[in-house]
């Protein structure tokens, strides 16, 4: 058997290791992989768009450059797709906000735009924004180019 | 005729073996739910199997970051995009390099140790004399290995990401002039919380298959000292490449 003391020096470099290991997993998890512990800090809003584009989970959501929340959810609602965002508590978002699919550059990856109004009413915990605007199809663009329809 | 009785046999055997394998694994499995816990030997092979295991993977995961960073620059800079370089280094070490250096790290380091030990327990009779006194050895001497490294693994993959993004951010934005910002805003918008939970959940699956193979391995040598050092090789070899396959399997089935 080992001693109290020889038993207690091997207890602390165990602890060691484990809060070690523990913060780093907890940084990865929480910090990089934006595991949310806890889900109040955020309200959903719901938006309807004719093509998603290539729009991600996990996209950021952005008002004027600034990131205030992330899409939580891309479904299919009839023959549109049905976009659910989580946006910050206390960022106000009005009924006559629009949102819009943005590109990064060119090629780089989507995100939402917000523009959140301010004559309409206040949206809370599943509101309806209806004004949304779909990506720009680039592939469409380009071939409309080609084929001589773009103005 | 000789061809063909030699390839039934060695049939018959694998099969033997696996069985056997399973068997062992599910009799050690089956004492994690049932007293007594020897929580004194968890903690000794944590400290086996974790702590002195963490210099180790320390070292290899800075050196892995660094050469990551160095290798993802040089391609990435023929696209103009050297501030994706982070995301390319953190991607690849949560999902793939993280849980698979690590493990390999901890079967040459703790699964060589653990297989002869056991072996050596075996040959001198201790497993016997510890029958004799009524102690399990399965319930003594394997469950708490496998307890340890199911814990130690997880942990110790955890380490080697966050240094290894540390190694990289090391040689990419102070050597190699990548921006800072752009190093880490990269690295936050390309991980997500699947990649995390897949690499720990392979890392605990990999902590299974070092401790089930080595100990295995160990309990079962031939009782002489070429037999152990027979066995020794044979679970490092063979916790290697199991890894190695069963990576393969469930990156196919995590994606």
């Amino acid at each position: 058997m080992v001693g109290v003391m020889e038993r207690g020096k091997l207890e602390f470099t165990v602890g060691i290791f484990v809060l070690v290991g523990v913060i780093c997993l907890g940084y990865l998890a929480i910090k990089l992989g934006k595991l949310e512990l806890i889900g109040g800090d955020y309200y959903e809003l719901n938006a309807e768009f004719s093509t998603t584009s290539g729009l991600k989970h996990g996209a950021s959501v952005e008002i004027a450059g600034v990131e205030v929340g992330r899409v939580k959810h891309i479904g299919l609602k009839e023959d549109l797709a049905l976009v659910v965002l989580a946006v910050q508590d206390g960022i106000p978002v009005y009924s006559d906000a629009i949102a819009s699919i943005k590109t990064r550059g060119i090629i780089g990856e989507k995100f939402m735009e917000l523009s959140p109004g301010g004559a309409g009413e206040l949206l809370h915990n599943g509101g309806n924004i209806q004004d949304t605007e779909s990506g720009i199809d680039l592939e469409q663009v380009i071939s409309q180019y080609i084929h001589g329809t773009v103005e | 005729m000789v061809m063909v009785q030699r390839i039934g046999a060695v049939t018959l055997f694998l099969i033997d073996e696996m069985g056997r394998m399973f068997i062992f694994l599910l009799r050690a499995l089956a004492w994690l739910f049932r007293p007594p816990f020897r929580i004194t030997q968890i903690i000794k092979q944590l400290h086996f199997i974790g702590f002195k295991s963490t210099f180790v993977v320390i070292l290899t995961a800075t050196f892995t970051g660094m050469v990551l960073a160095l290798q993802g620059y040089y391609s990435l800079r023929k696209f103009g995009s050297e501030g994706l370089l982070g995301s390319a280094v953190a991607l690849s070490m949560i999902r793939e390099l993280g849980p698979v250096l690590a493990s390999l790290m901890v079967t040459a380091r703790a699964g060589s140790a653990m297989t002869a030990e056991i072996g050596i327990m075996r040959i001198t009779e201790q497993i016997d004399a510890l029958e004799t006194m009524a102690v399990n050895p399965l319930q003594y001497l394997i469950t708490p290995k496998m307890v340890a490294s199911l814990l130690a693994v997880p942990l110790l993959v955890s380490i080697f990401d966050v240094v290894g993004i540390w190694g990289g951010y090391i040689v990419g934005v102070k050597l190699l002039g990548v921006g800072a910002g752009s190093y880490w805003s990269s690295i936050e918008s390309a991980v997500e919380w699947k990649d995390v939970y897949g690499g720990i959940l392979k890392s605990i699956s990999f902590g299974l298959i070092v401790s089930w193979v080595c100990c295995y391995k160990g309990f079962y040598t031939s009782l002489s000292a070429e037999g152990l050092g027979k066995a020794t090789t044979d679970a490092v070899v063979l916790t290697s490449v199991l890894i190695l396959i069963w990576d393969y399997f469930l990156t196919s089935v995590l994606l």
